[in-house]
């Protein structure tokens, strides 16, 4: 076979296993193998149609029709929604998000007993654990389930099982395309990276991550810092129970994991944290729990302390409407109701207004970091696979100045 | 913990909370692709197994049906098996990929070429 052009998709086999990653099977690895490529053709050939069709045929009728140009992203989308080729595209990407469940779910759910025996030998007994079937799970995450995951972070099949985790787990690599590497941790490794390499003196005593899901992100951090306690919180019990012993089984267990929302965190003093931070988080949340979550991640972070956000670059009005449309994608198609109002709010007040100095807050580009021998480092132009690239911004600020 | 009584397979194929967007003009288009790309799915999945095991009787001679789901794919391997891949899609998506470079020419409709050698 002779050689092309293109860098090769690494091969679901190349992801990373535990102790509770579930067992797949040739023929499952294969259906990922195909959507993962499915994807990265969705997002890079068959995309570039998205905007030739809007420049060559949708944005011509629009003028025509209404003598302007759209006067923002909404108006765009709905002038693409009936442009044909546009639907077929986001038919194909609805139906890729789709498959991918059901693979998830179909290699979950068959073995599930022993997924449940393996999750429970890392669980039972060890107070790094904590659940509270008090913890209501809230409206913006139980209103609809987010990613087309049947029964979203939250959900069971059964009481106390880990589907959820697991579903997630074994398929976010064909999602992201391999991405964020073997174990889907690209972002935490890089955030750690970047910690490292610009306060390499920092010792965090504590560390506060909300809306943790299954840990992807604060492994790599607690492995990073094994000195430090972290502490890790979600409403959703069934990603935690995952996430625990996944964490477990990876040798971090300086992770202490709690059925709690972010909300309130009147259960810690003020200052009681170092870094307070969430990963690919925010966009999860809603118009008040999002301001009522940095208000109190504020509270509770401690002098030079750290707050960190991890997420796709924010809607500046520096970004043209049409690329802040096709990052939208998802909040409509993908089940991410609060994602399109997230990425257009101004973070940097948002944090100003919970009691940050304008002075202290920083914006950070990250990039996935994973072993670039066998995982592409993800498109950042024309061809990424906007919504979901391995590419962030941290915003971030220090209480009162970083450290010294 | 009680022993599974879940119907695995159905309960694989449920139903994300929140109403799915329209895409086509027609419902039964809807379902129609969502089987189709389903199909085309599978197809790779079986052309991928059967890699596999010429893959493996070249090297082996003999295979079982353990040595399948063992196999790793590494290095020039994985690399051919994504080329294999990538052409499967591109194949079988060529309408969609026509369009799009119909998109990039925007040309005249056939009748106008023909009124035009007609005439010349």
């Amino acid at each position: 076979m002779s050689k092309v052009s293109s860098p090769p998709v690494p091969p679901y086999r190349a992801v990373k296993t535990h102790d509770v990653f579930p067992s797949v099977s040739h023929d499952e690895a294969a259906r990922f193998d195909f959507l993962t490529h499915f994807n990265k053709f969705l997002a890079s050939s068959l995309g570039r149609g998205n905007k030739l069709a809007y420049e060559r045929r949708v944005l011509p009728a629009f003028r025509k029709e209404k003598a302007r140009d759209p006067k923002d992203r909404f108006e765009i989308r709905n002038a693409m929604n009936r442009d044909p080729f546009h639907r077929l595209w986001s038919a194909s990407k609805r139906n890729s998000m789709e498959m991918r469940q059901q693979n998830g779910r179909s290699i979950v759910l068959r073995q599930l007993d022993d997924l449940d025996a393996r999750a429970n030998a890392l669980n039972e007994g060890k107070s790094t654990l904590q659940l509270d079937p008090t913890v209501q799970v809230p409206r913006y995450q139980s209103a609809v389930d987010i990613h087309c995951m049947p029964g979203c972070y939250h959900g069971e099949e059964r009481p106390g099982d880990v589907s959820a985790g697991a579903n997630y787990d074994c398929g976010i690599f064909a999602t992201t395309a391999g991405a964020l590497g073997g174990l889907s941790d690209g972002g935490g490794q890089a955030v750690a990276q970047w910690l490292k390499a610009n306060y390499p003196n920092w010792k965090p005593r504590r560390v506060l991550d909300i809306g943790c899901t299954i840990g992807h992100n604060v492994v790599p951090l607690a492995l990073a810092y094994p000195e430090t306690e972290f502490i890790a919180i979600d409403t959703a019990a069934a990603s935690l129970r995952y996430g625990h012993a996944r964490a477990q089984a990876l040798g971090a267990t300086n992770i202490t994991f709690i059925q709690h929302n972010g909300e309130d965190l009147s259960r810690w003093e003020e200052g009681y944290f170092d870094w307070v931070q969430t990963t690919m988080f925010l966009h999860e949340l809603s118009g008040k729990a999002l301001p009522q979550i940095i208000n109190e991640g504020f509270r509770v972070l401690a002098p030079h302390g750290l707050m960190l956000h991890v997420e796709q670059p924010q809607y500046t009005p520096e970004m043209p409407l049409y690329e802040q449309f096709i990052r939208d994608w998802d909040a409509f198609n993908n089940n991410e109701p609060f994602w399109s109002a997230m990425h257009a709010l101004d973070l940097k007040k948002v944090m100003q207004k919970a009691g940050f100095d304008e002075a202290d807050l920083f914006v950070a580009g990250v990039k996935a970091v994973a072993d670039r021998s066998i995982f592409p480092e993800a498109p950042t132009d024309e061809t990424e696979d906007h919504g979901r690239a391995a590419a962030w911004h941290a915003y971030g600020a220090w209480k009162g100045g970083a450290p010294k | 913990m009680t022993e599974t009584t879940l119907d695995w397979m159905a309960l694989a194929n449920r139903k994300p909370k929140g109403k799915r967007p329209e895409y086509f003009s027609d419902p039964h288009n809807e379902q129609a692709y969502s089987v189709l790309l389903a199909l085309v799915g599978e197809v790779s999945v079986m052309r991928q197994r059967l890699d596999t095991v010429e893959r493996l009787l070249e090297t082996k001679g003999t295979i079982s049906r353990a040595d399948i789901e063992n196999f790793v794919p590494a290095g020039d391997v994985a690399a051919e098996r994504s080329d294999m891949t990538r052409e499967y899609i591109l194949r079988v998506m060529r309408g969609p990929m026509q369009a799009v470079e119909a998109l990039e020419e925007s040309e005249p409709p056939i009748e106008t070429i023909c009124d035009e050698l007609l005439n010349n």
